[in-house]
């Protein structure tokens, strides 16, 4: 018996067949082949399957279908338009954020989120609100560099 | 001991898991080299690789390439008709940005932009046989190899463009792609176009001084990074075959257990569930991760447990007393002051990273292809095809840039597993680890005792030095103060729990403890840490980087009742660093934080300045985990810490500030980085402990009583 949820992401309504009870990220990934949010611990401590839900960043690996109908989720695939990369991915980019890269999605879509909630947020409330993303590479500093740098990307590159 | 293809002074411990395949090249070399089409190739034999080759480019380059000596060739770079340039090598990137240097290097010698560059890495099909990715070895190995290969390759097309020109080859220049007499130029790709050549390496092709560098020696960006950032590139995890199926494996309750019966029929009931079982080996297959997890949860498997009886309490007790060591006499207790005896201890830690274990099998002709994320793809060929008893040409293992390894990717447990159900069932087969999985059936980096014993004159000049190590390897374990006729020794025990390779190996906890001892000396005889050091350092790289970190942060540095600063030095694979940390207690909470850390590194000749910092401040933060909290518990042959919520890793609330001081020196070739920079955070933040609450703790994780 097919179990249809409709959804929308990255602003393109999807009519998705799943298992009430199966997580998100999983849906994501397998079923729409949009892979950016990555598996890291299925208990939403590593923040590695961030995506937006009307703009809230959640743990993907711990929200069910059942809960998502007609709601609208983005995800880092539905970040850049065109060639144009969102600023916070630029800003991963220019700073050179990333080491393996595993964690990098997650923490652009919770730094967005950010920025949408709070466009200049000072350097200790990024590190406040990204403390559930776990680097095991350890570049939080460059992280939290890069956010600060996309938050006044506006401003001419100011520091 | 087995003799190891490493080069003079590379002491593989017995935790690296080097061996080699039991054969390497396998795919006919003359077919794959005909399906790279026309252009210039340029092969290095694994002789040369080791310098020995003195070959020449203008002679041999019509002759070498034959396949008669399959096994020996080590790299190669194909140049197409559009001057596309290809580097074939067995590296893998896990995040130490080698793909980066690498492509740094070759654009370097060849005198082409990176973005023409293109490495192809890791693949058994493709990509020379390589022993693995570890020992911090591809910057000093396959980055002078590959300096040679695309050295040769230049002098290649220079040749070419001088015979078209009928020109006399030393009036010919090379930059930006192209080769030049005078306003007059060439595109590589319009030279090799209609080419079949194939050139050895010529060891007389001019290499670019450190001092000469253009490209190589500045901050390139990661070459592949917009990948990451768009959610575009695919780690293992994220590859796709047709007819996809998730795969869970059944875990014993415990370490030791054994199989006894399975019930599989409430699991088959389930719609699209299907379980493969050979002996002890038992997976469930199904279309999507959830139901194969349903599947599995629907087994009834009885077990037959063993005793296990080791555990966190009784760990340092076990590591000691199994080794086959006499154990050195009692300190003989107060007395001499300038005598000091100590234990130090390190835990058992996990390398979490942060991509599981997983791999993805298609089942193909009787034959399987894997991608899998590990550091010795040659390596895990062969053991994928042990347990399925294939021949090796019927196993290609591909791996994709991988979500960190931190060393504890060597081996190929899901790689074996997602294979072994692929042949089971003639289906392909997707395993993601969970991440309980990843904390109870990867490896560990060893737990370890270190006994030191030293004397000192009132001085401050050290006299005698006796350092063991039970357990946790040798790495960094030479003294790295003037002493004469220092003694030191590793003692391998009978380990409780599986353990392997981690990044630095032994050297964090030899470090920790030679770094932490130095201090005790230096309070005893109330000099400072500084000053203790430099007036017992031989060697002027070491006193470079400690004066180089000392003048950074300003040391000696804050000292209040609850913070404090500590200094380390090190040295570990040839490279150099000191490190000085800033921390506060808080005696309530009973919590060390590290606010402050300067570290100085020396490595030679720094290929990527910017990215050598990022590797440095990613290791002080993951070393900074192994020093604060981490540590696997376990007892009754279970692991009792196995989540993330559970097993404390650093997080952006426990970044200090971090500066990185680069001691870059031109006159001494590259040498890897991914590693050493982690050995000097811990014994500095235990040496700002003991400065500031008076009371030295010898155990990671630094625990306040």
């Amino acid at each position: 018996m097919p179990n249809v949820t409709k959804v929308r992401v990255n602003g393109v309504t999807r009519s998705i067949d799943a298992d009430p009870d199966r997580p998100l990220l999983g849906v994501l990934r397998d079923d729409l082949d949009l892979i950016g949010a990555k598996f890291g611990c299925g208990e939403g401590q590593c923040g590695a399957c961030t995506v937006l839900l009307a703009g809230t960043p959640v743990k993907s690996c711990r929200l069910k279908m059942s809960s998502l109908a007609d709601r609208e989720i983005t995800t880092v695939e539905g970040l850049a338009h065109g060639d144009a990369l969102h600023p916070v991915q630029q800003a991963f980019l220019d700073r050179d954020a990333l080491q393996c890269g595993y964690c990098t999605c997650g923490m652009i879509m919770c730094a967005v989120a950010l920025l949408n909630e709070n466009p200049h947020p000072t350097r200790d409330q990024v590190v406040e609100e990204m403390n559930g993303n776990v680097c095991r590479c350890g570049a939080y500093g460059r992280i939290v560099d890069a956010v600060l740098a996309a938050s006044n990307s506006g401003k001419k590159g100011k520091a | 001991m087995k003799s190891h293809p490493f080069p003079p002074g590379f002491e593989p411990e017995r935790y690296e898991l080097d061996e080699p395949g039991r054969s390497r090249w396998l795919f006919p070399r003359r077919q794959f080299f005909k399906s790279l089409g026309a252009g210039v190739l340029v092969v290095l034999f694994a002789e040369a690789a080791r310098g020995q080759e003195s070959g020449n480019a203008g002679t041999n380059r019509r002759g070498g390439g034959g396949g008669n000596r399959p096994q020996e060739l080590s790299a190669w770079l194909h140049i197409d008709e559009q001057g596309n340039v290809t580097v074939f090598t067995g590296k893998v990137e896990v995040g130490q940005n080698i793909r980066t240097t690498l492509t740094q290097i070759v654009s370097e010698e060849l005198h082409s932009s990176l973005s023409s560059i293109r490495l192809v890495m890791a693949d058994t099909l493709l990509t020379p046989f390589d022993a693995g990715t570890f020992g911090s070895r591809s910057t000093p190995d396959m980055g002078s190899q590959l300096r040679r290969v695309a050295a040769t390759a230049r002098e290649v097309l220079v040749d070419l463009a001088s015979e078209q020109w009928k020109v006399d080859k030393s009036l010919l220049t090379s930059r930006d792609g192209k080769i030049w007499n005078g306003e007059k130029s060439i595109s590589f790709g319009e030279l090799t176009k209609g080419q079949k050549l194939t050139a050895r390496v010529n060891d007389k092709a001019a290499i670019t001084r450190p001092d000469q560098w253009k490209v190589a020696g500045t901050s390139v960006l990661k070459v592949n990074g917009r990948d990451i950032v768009t959610g575009k590139h695919r780690y293992t995890i994220d590859q796709k075959v047709p007819g996809l199926l998730h795969a869970k494996i059944l875990r014993p309750p415990s370490f030791g257990s054994v199989l006894l019966s399975l019930d599989d029929s409430a699991a088959k009931q389930i719609s699209g569930v299907e379980v493969y079982r050979d002996q002890g080996f038992v997976g469930v297959l199904a279309p999507d991760e959830w139901t194969a997890r349903k599947g599995l949860l629907a087994l009834l498997p009885q077990w037959k447990t063993e005793d296990q009886k080791s555990s966190n309490k009784d760990l340092f007790q076990t590591l000691r007393s199994t080794a086959n060591f006499p154990q050195p006499e009692e300190s003989k207790g107060p007395g001499d002051p300038l005598q000091l005896s100590a234990t130090y201890t390190v835990s058992y830690i996990a390398h979490a990273p942060l991509e599981p274990r997983g791999a993805v099998a298609e089942w193909k002709d009787n034959g399987v292809t894997v991608w899998t994320g590990t550091q010795r793809p040659f390596g895990v060929r062969s053991e994928v095809a042990k347990a399925l008893n294939l021949p090796e040409e019927k196993v290609r293992l591909i791996v994709p840039d991988t979500g960190s390894g931190y060393g504890g990717k060597h081996t190929g447990e899901a790689a074996i597993e997602a294979a072994r159900l692929a042949q089971l069932s003639k289906k392909s087969v997707k395993l993601t680890w969970t991440r309980e999985e990843e904390f109870t059936w990867a490896y560990f980096r060893p737990a370890g005792v270190m006994d030191i014993r030293s004397s000192v004159r009132a001085d401050g000049l050290l006299q005698t030095w006796e350092h063991h190590n039970f357990n946790s390897g040798n790495s960094g374990l030479q003294m790295l103060y003037r002493v004469s006729q220092p003694k030191t020794a590793f003692h391998g025990s009978k380990s409780p729990l599986r353990q392997g390779s981690y990044r630095g190996l032994a050297a964090t906890a030899n470090h920790f403890a030679r770094e932490s001892h130095m201090d005790e000396l230096a309070a005893a005889l109330k000099m400072d840490p500084l000053e203790f050091r430099l007036k017992n350092t031989a060697e002027p790289r070491v006193a470079a980087v400690l004066n180089a970190a000392a003048k950074a942060f300003g040391w000696p540095g804050k000292k209040s009742t609850t913070s404090a600063c500590g200094i380390a030095a090190g040295s570990e694979k040839g490279s150099f660093l000191a490190t000085c940390a800033e921390v506060e207690i808080d005696p309530a909470k009973k919590t060390i934080r590290v606010v402050r850390v300067v570290q100085a590194f020396e490595c030679g000749a720094i290929v990527n300045p910017d990215q050598l910092k990022n590797q440095n401040e990613g290791a002080i933060m993951m070393g900074i985990g192994g020093a604060l909290w981490e540590q696997i518990d376990f007892a009754d042959g279970k692991i009792s810490n196995s989540r993330f919520s559970e097993y404390r890793v650093p997080r952006f609330r426990d970044t200090p500030q971090i500066e990185i001081v680069l001691v870059n020196r031109l006159d001494i070739p590259s040498i890897g980085a991914g590693e050493t920079p982690i050995v000097g955070i811990a014994p500095a933040i235990a040496n700002a402990v003991a400065a500031a609450t008076g009371t030295r703790l010898r155990s990671l994780p630094l625990t306040l009583a």
